[in-house]
């Protein structure tokens, strides 16, 4: 526990005490917003963070990478997971609690969109109830995102290669669960393996939490995928930490 | 205090240390000497629990280092090559979370760091960017960072390379004073170094030990200086 604490500690303090983190925050606030309001959020009249939460994976996309890349790359580039691991710091330790720093920065990221949802209120009267279950299930596919950023950057000690490999998968594991994929999909496979992998996209379980549900399936599905690749990164780096 | 036996490391179809063996007792200083790629460093950073080894079994203080690694980085104070640090934090606060990662908290933290500010002479740059400081400075802290919790044993990786003979000067001093109630191993290319500091040296080359025993025999089996005792039993080696 220690260990982790000690990891979790010097990450997010280590994230506001560079430039980077301030840039990231910029771009991500201006971005939700622009494409919130570019999308005809006054036009559609309606007081409710539908559209916002809409652009959210998009987003996501791009931007979690970039905070994820940095997390193992650097560390082996610059020799210093060597420090970090001959300390009285479990392998285990040190990935949860990088990627429990990663996850609070951007859930401070999410937080910071608070404009947002203060304009929908003073415009209107909306479902608040929609709205936090739309904040959740952005920040537990932040979460799902990081997990996979995580386990790419340790995979490679170039930050632009782990940034374009998180790219590359979360995108496919998005548009996944597009319609237009999955009715392409059909024509060609079995209809049951096209729900298995419509159930395995995140565009599913998103939309079902913007919706006001909070559904077991989306919680756990979300769970296990940041379980799952966080352990795979843990491997992966005590394979090839002295690579 | 450290045993090993028969430690074994291959990197691919590269055998980095070939099943050596040897023991360290407390109050000596044992010089790891050997031509570059001889796996010193990487014997040390097995023995740190950094890589674990194919085969073989080493101890430090009792603890396994396969089975008990976290009783043994907790034990053991280790300067890696190159001396890697957090460049953008500052010093103080790169020995405070050092102090958090060995759980030297409250009353006990202030005086710690004090000390090893002062033994490793970095006062001056207490407040300073680890990425900003020069070579000398950077490896100082480094020496900092594996001395905090006083450990019984240090492993230090090439801990003068690229300093200045001043520089060099002051760590040997250190290593020195510290020699007496400590276990250590360092390594090193520089000959003049095991004499000044090592009670004991082991000469390494291919991952094989060539040589066990103190400079002075070493000096006196050959009968001329350090430098050609190395040379003569590593080259020896490789042209048989």
């Amino acid at each position: 526990m220690n260990g982790f604490k000690t990891v979790f500690k010097r990450e997010l303090k280590g994230y506001f005490s560079t430039p980077v983190a301030y840039v990231f925050l910029v771009i991500f606030l201006f971005f939700a917003g622009y494409l919130t309001f570019k999308d005809r959020f006054f036009e559609t009249r309606q007081a409710d963070m539908r559209i916002f939460f809409m652009n959210m994976p998009l987003l996501m996309v791009f931007m979690v990478p970039c905070t994820a890349m940095r997390l193992w790359a650097e560390e082996r580039k610059s020799g210093s997971i060597e420090l970090l691991l001959t300390l009285p710091i479990t392998v285990g330790q040190a990935v949860w609690g990088k990627f429990a720093a990663a996850w609070t920065f951007l859930g401070i990221a999410l937080l910071l969109t608070f404009p947002m949802p203060i304009t929908v209120a003073y415009l209107g009267s909306p479902d608040v109830g929609e709205i936090v279950t739309g904040y959740l299930g952005s920040f537990l596919m932040a979460g799902g995102l990081l997990a996979i950023g995580c386990f790419f950057s340790a995979i490679s000690k170039n930050q632009v290669i782990s940034f374009i490999l998180t790219v590359v998968a979360t995108a496919l594991l998005l548009a996944a669960g597009l319609p237009s994929t999955l009715d392409y999909l059909a024509k060609v496979l079995p209809l049951s393996v096209v729900s298995g992998i419509e159930s395995m996209s995140f565009q599913t379980h998103f939309e079902s939490m913007q919706r006001g549900l909070i559904d077991f399936r989306d919680i756990s599905y979300y769970l296990l995928l940041i379980v799952g690749w966080v352990a795979a990164c843990g491997i992966i780096l005590e394979e090839r930490k002295a690579a | 205090m450290i045993s090993v036996k028969n430690l074994r490391r291959c990197f691919g179809p590269i055998v980095a240390v070939d099943g050596i063996s040897f023991e360290v007792k407390k109050g000596q200083v044992l010089g790891f000497l050997g031509p570059n790629g001889a796996g010193k460093s990487t014997a040390m950073k097995m023995l740190a629990c950094f890589l674990p080894p194919d085969s073989g079994s080493g101890s430090v203080c009792g603890y396994d280092i396969v089975r008990q690694p976290n009783e043994v980085r907790r034990m053991l104070g280790y300067l890696a090559e190159n001396a890697p640090a957090y460049g953008e934090m500052t010093v103080g606060s790169y020995l405070n979370f050092i102090c958090d990662a060995r759980r030297i908290y409250g009353a006990q933290r202030e005086p710690a760091i004090r000390r090893v500010v002062k033994r490793c002479a970095i006062e001056s740059v207490y407040h300073q960017t680890i990425e900003t400081l020069s070579k000398g400075y950077r490896r100082r802290v480094g020496l900092a960072q594996a001395l905090i919790h006083d450990p019984a044993v240090l492993i230090l990786d090439e801990p003068t390379d690229g300093l200045d003979p001043n520089q060099k000067h002051e760590v040997r001093q250190l290593i020195n004073q510290m020699a007496k109630d400590k276990c250590m191993i360092i390594s090193t290319h520089i000959l003049e170094e095991v004499e000044a500091v090592c009670t004991r040296t082991i000469i390494i080359a291919q991952g094989k030990i060539l040589a066990d025993s103190t400079p002075g025999e070493l000096k006196g089996k050959y009968g001329c200086s350090l430098d050609e005792v190395f040379r003569k039993i590593t080259q020896r080696k490789s042209a048989g």
